[in-house]
């Protein structure tokens, strides 16, 4: 059973709760508040539906991808979260917050990116907010995407390198929770992903949710299946819930496997991982056998994270929806096909949603399929032709 | 029945603070990450401390995502965990600092560690040491209960944190749950050195006082002996971390860390008295 909100613990059944240091509990309750105000509230609706038309370039297309369907044997769907103002779905959410945020009469916004994609989102919205911004990005991922960080700096955010673990996504997420542990009363942190302690995954879910309502919106008829990449999991939760439950729709999560699941550098947290406490929330997440955070690995940036929001351990134990993996070496490949036969670049975290799609043809034939782009892969363009030498 | 009611952890630990009571004085409680620079030296380091005047520690069993520490304890906790420093090492060293010392003291650990070893194993292993309390830095009062639940089936004192942005139905929540002591976070912010004396404690510790005579241990940006000093008038207890692991990881040697360490805790000893 799909829920719709977690319980008053901000579980969703194990999964979720509030496992922060006490200084942050009460903001995240005021922002509870805030939230569910907001949210029931029908003004802050016409603000959002306003700005996520005229701003964001909602409704996004879905696009009949006919020849890479022809190709393959099945009938592929794109539901083109690339066109959406900065390039991915992930603006969807920073313009919610950045409204929720000027609600709530905070001036100062941090943010965490892996990509830099929810970096850029996030700059985005503070500019058209008139928001003080700082961005959180590990040292690895600014260099493997240097282009957004420019783009952020363009925007006016302030970027910060982070330098500890692998500097990467999870030491992002981190280093914004300290920033906000100690700047709590005039910050807010507009976390990019369904994780975090509640109310966050809640609330970026409800936000992101319009990419499945809308696809509901848009086919006529109900696809078989519907594939989303998986890193902190917010593009795959905004398409699935909407459609979580439906019956002959099948969900499919794509995990990074990395440079394969057998090496242990991957990014599988519900594929590999067990249940623990990662950024607040009980999850499932990659640790060792004394509950130490591992390192992830991906070649995609967004998806390089030791854990997942907490709604998609949830939707695993119940068996809502499938969750599988491919390696970053599948991923390069769908990442040249669908644009050599489509014109159409990805993001590598979408590419992997791709791979699994070629990888599972001859099982697919026939069937529906859509794929969430969740992003376009103008940001990953430098790191492939690193690759290809 | 059989054997004699034994003495728990938290009886030792209420000992500890009644005796501090009637001395007039708060606690002396130094943090220093477990095993840092490495397991003897550390021993060493925890024995110089008691000499100069710790009436108690707290051992920071160390994390990989630490997220209520500032860079100094995360840069000993990544220190610590790179030269193989597992949870079961950890509690060695509490052990030992235990056996050497004498005097009372508490683990400290991230909840994530306490899940994966399973609440009931873990203090029950942490209860074997000889500790008297555990400390669960990203542990709110919402989720502690059943970890306060164990804790009082190991005899540990167990406590709850209460911060400059906590209202007063949040502390009244925690008091109810009855906490070995209060975790006053005296600065909002991670923990680390400021230069200023914090502004907060008077006015917490009398919201606490108002309402329990839980015992009240101040933490976070404790780092000179007049913030010490400043804190300890309205606390039962001081932590002091950051201005002490970053004496250990700054020093030449491991000599130089126990003379520069003892320095500054008998400096800190002497501004409580």
């Amino acid at each position: 059973m799909r829920l719709d909100r977690p319980d008053e613990r901000g579980r969703f059944g194990a999964y979720g709760g509030m496992f922060a240091p006490e200084t942050l509990m009460p903001a995240l309750i005021d922002l509870e508040g805030a939230f569910t105000e907001a949210w029931a509230d029908p003004s802050f609706h016409s603000d959002l539906d306003e700005l996520l038309s005229s701003y964001v370039g909602r409704p996004t297309p879905v696009y009949h991808a006919e020849r890479i369907s022809a190709e393959l044997g099945i009938d592929l769907w794109l539901k083109r979260e690339d066109l959406a103002h900065t390039g991915a779905h992930k603006i969807n959410n920073t313009v919610a917050q950045g409204l929720l945020t000027t609600r709530m009469g905070k001036r100062r916004v941090i943010a965490e990116t892996g990509a830099g994609q929810h970096g850029v989102a996030t700059a985005t919205a503070c500019a058209l907010f008139d928001l003080e911004c700082v961005v959180y990005m590990g040292e690895k991922d600014i260099e493997r995407q240097a282009l957004n960080v420019y783009r952020m700096e363009l925007l006016g955010a302030e970027v910060i390198p982070v330098t500890t673990g692998a500097g990467t996504l999870k030491d992002a997420v981190s280093a914004a929770l300290r920033d906000w542990v100690a700047s709590v009363a005039s910050t807010h942190y507009i976390i990019g992903s369904v994780v975090g302690p509640h109310p966050f995954p809640w609330m970026v879910r409800e936000f992101q949710k319009v990419i499945g309502e809308e696809l509901k919106r848009q086919l006529e008829v109900p696809p078989h299946v519907i594939v989303a990449p998986v890193g902190g999991g917010s593009n795959a939760m905004g398409i699935f819930y909407p459609f979580v439950g439906d019956e002959g729709v099948t969900l499919v999560g794509v995990e990074a496997a990395g440079r394969g699941i057998e090496t242990g550098m991957h990014g599988a947290s519900l594929g590999e991982g067990s249940p623990g406490v990662l950024h607040g929330a009980m999850t499932y997440m990659l640790q060792d056998e004394f509950g130490q955070v591992l390192e992830a690995h991906s070649i995609s940036a967004g998806l390089d994270y030791p854990g997942v929001g907490p709604e998609h351990a949830y939707f695993k134990d119940a068996q809502l929806v499938r969750y599988v993996s491919v390696t970053d070496d599948e991923a390069v490949v769908a990442f040249h096909r669908l644009a050599v036969t489509e014109g159409i670049t990805p993001a590598l975290e979408s590419a992997h949603g791709l791979a699994w799609i070629i990888r599972e043809a001859e099982s697919l034939a026939g069937q529906t399929v859509v794929l969430n782009l969740s992003g376009r892969g103008d940001k990953d363009v430098q790191q492939v032709a690193g690759l290809d030498g | 029945m059989g054997e004699a009611m034994r003495e728990t952890g938290r009886d030792r630990l209420n000992a500890m603070f009644a005796a501090m009571r009637a001395s007039g004085r708060a606690a002396l409680l130094p943090y220093l990450t477990a095993a840092i620079p490495t397991f003897e030296a550390s021993v060493r380091l925890f024995k110089a401390m008691a000499d100069a005047g710790a009436d108690g520690f707290e051992v920071g069993i160390p994390y990989a995502d630490p997220l209520m520490d500032g860079p100094v304890i995360m840069r000993a906790g990544r220190q610590a965990l790179d030269a193989g420093v597992t949870v079961p090492v950890a509690l060695d060293l509490v052990a030992r600092v235990v056996e050497e010392t004498g005097k009372p003291v508490l683990a400290m650990t991230y909840v994530n560690p306490v899940l994966r070893r399973g609440i009931e194993r873990f203090f029950n292993e942490v209860a074997t040491t000889g500790a008297v309390g555990l400390i669960i830095a990203d542990l709110p009062a919402d989720e502690a209960v059943p970890f306060l639940e164990a804790a009082s089936a190991t005899g540990l004192g167990m406590s709850l944190f209460v911060a400059p942005t906590t209202d007063d139905a949040r502390l009244q929540a925690a008091l109810d749950l009855d906490p070995a002591f209060i975790y006053a976070i005296a600065e909002v912010g991670v923990t680390g050195e400021r230069d200023d004396a914090s502004s907060n404690t008077e006015r917490m510790a009398a919201r606490i006082r108002e309402r329990s005579d839980t015992p009240i241990v101040f933490g976070v940006g404790i780092s000179t002996p007049d913030q010490a000093a400043a804190a300890g008038r309205h606390g039962d207890g001081v932590i002091v971390g950051s201005a002490i692991v970053r004496r250990v990881i700054d020093a030449g040697s491991a000599a130089e860390a126990e003379s520069a360490v003892a320095s500054f805790v008998g400096d800190i000893a002497a501004a409580l008295a």
